[in-house]
């Protein structure tokens, strides 16, 4: 599985996840700084967490229309899957290749622990992996993880399997103190319709090897291997 | 000509700052004070001498990128 990871000034989780892309694939990802216009051929695009342009105006609006993303976009809309952590899922609802956006947390505070995740959709190339409705634990580290979404596009992304990840508690129980951000409907991690493109604010990379002191993260890079090599 | 622009949560975006500035306000004794809604102030500097076309450049500016409109509307002022 050829990856590339595109690297923003500001990014801090590039080589966290080129580390568990590695280690799953046995091939170190292409890192692409976000000035290049030209994307090397690749079966999957990260867009890794951070703080692209230190959250300037809006979490991810200048990485968005940074040079490279214009090919970014164009591979997505040709089938290419990206996988969009953290400030990449707020990448990813800048450019509009998924719905909605990520606002201030709910409580106003930066949340930077473990949390618990129920996998709502295991029917994708990133989830394969999981089981329906497995639990598993895996970081959070956010200012602006606050999923928000008009009522109908909510009703669109639920009705057509499109919410990959809730939070939940250890037990599985979904909402309420277990969401860290306040996201509508206690969505964790959005899929475009044809499940090719997954952003989510947890970081699988950080829990990704028995050394950091878990691995639930790490049968995401795993199905992504499966599913791509 | 000078642009200036407001930028401000749409109705039913849940504004968690506003609501903090709001309970301050109480605190600090300011009463009767209810929706408040916190937003972004830019201004910038055009080289264009055409009100109109200045007003449609902002507003191109605003949709790409100083807005983001599934949450924001904007307001534009040209001087």
């Amino acid at each position: 599985m050829k990856a590339s990871v595109i690297v923003f000034p500001g990014s801090n989780c590039d080589r966290d996840v080129a580390v568990s892309l590695a280690a799953a694939s046995g091939t170190s990802p292409r890192m692409v700084w976000h000035a290049e216009t030209d994307l090397p051929k690749s079966d999957l695009i990260v867009l890794p967490g951070g703080f692209s342009f230190g959250d300037y105006l809006r979490a991810g609006a200048m990485g968005a229309r940074s040079p490279i993303m214009r090919a970014v976009i164009d591979a997505a809309h040709a089938g290419t899957p990206v996988l969009g952590i953290c400030n990449g899922f707020q990448l990813l609802t800048e450019t509009g290749l998924l719905p909605g956006a990520l606002m201030r947390n709910a409580a106003l505070k930066f949340v930077c622990r473990d949390v618990f995740l129920r996998v709502t959709q295991p029917d994708s190339l990133f989830t394969a992996r999981y089981v329906q409705d497995q639990v598993i634990r895996v970081p959070v580290a956010h200012h602006d993880g606050n999923y928000f979404a008009d009522a109908e596009t909510v009703a669109r992304l639920e009705g057509d399997g499109c919410v990959a990840f809730r939070y939940c508690d250890g037990a599985g129980s979904v909402g309420g103190a277990a969401n860290p951000n306040g996201s509508i409907n206690d969505i964790a991690g959005v899929f475009d319709p044809a499940r090719r493109i997954l952003g989510l604010m947890p970081h699988p990379e950080r829990l990704a090897d028995p050394a950091l002191g878990g691995t639930d993260g790490q049968p995401m890079f795993a199905s992504l291997v499966e599913c791509l090599s | 000509m000078k642009a200036r622009i407001h930028i401000t949560l749409k109705n039913g975006v849940l504004d968690p700052q506003g609501k903090a500035i709001e309970t301050t306000l109480s605190h600090l004794g300011f009463a009767g004070v209810g929706d408040v809604r916190q937003g972004k102030y830019i201004e910038l500097e055009l080289d264009e001498t055409d009100r109109e076309k200045a007003h449609a450049t902002v507003d191109a500016m605003c949709s790409q990128l100083l807005a983001n409109t599934v949450i924001e509307n904007y307001a534009i002022e040209i001087e």
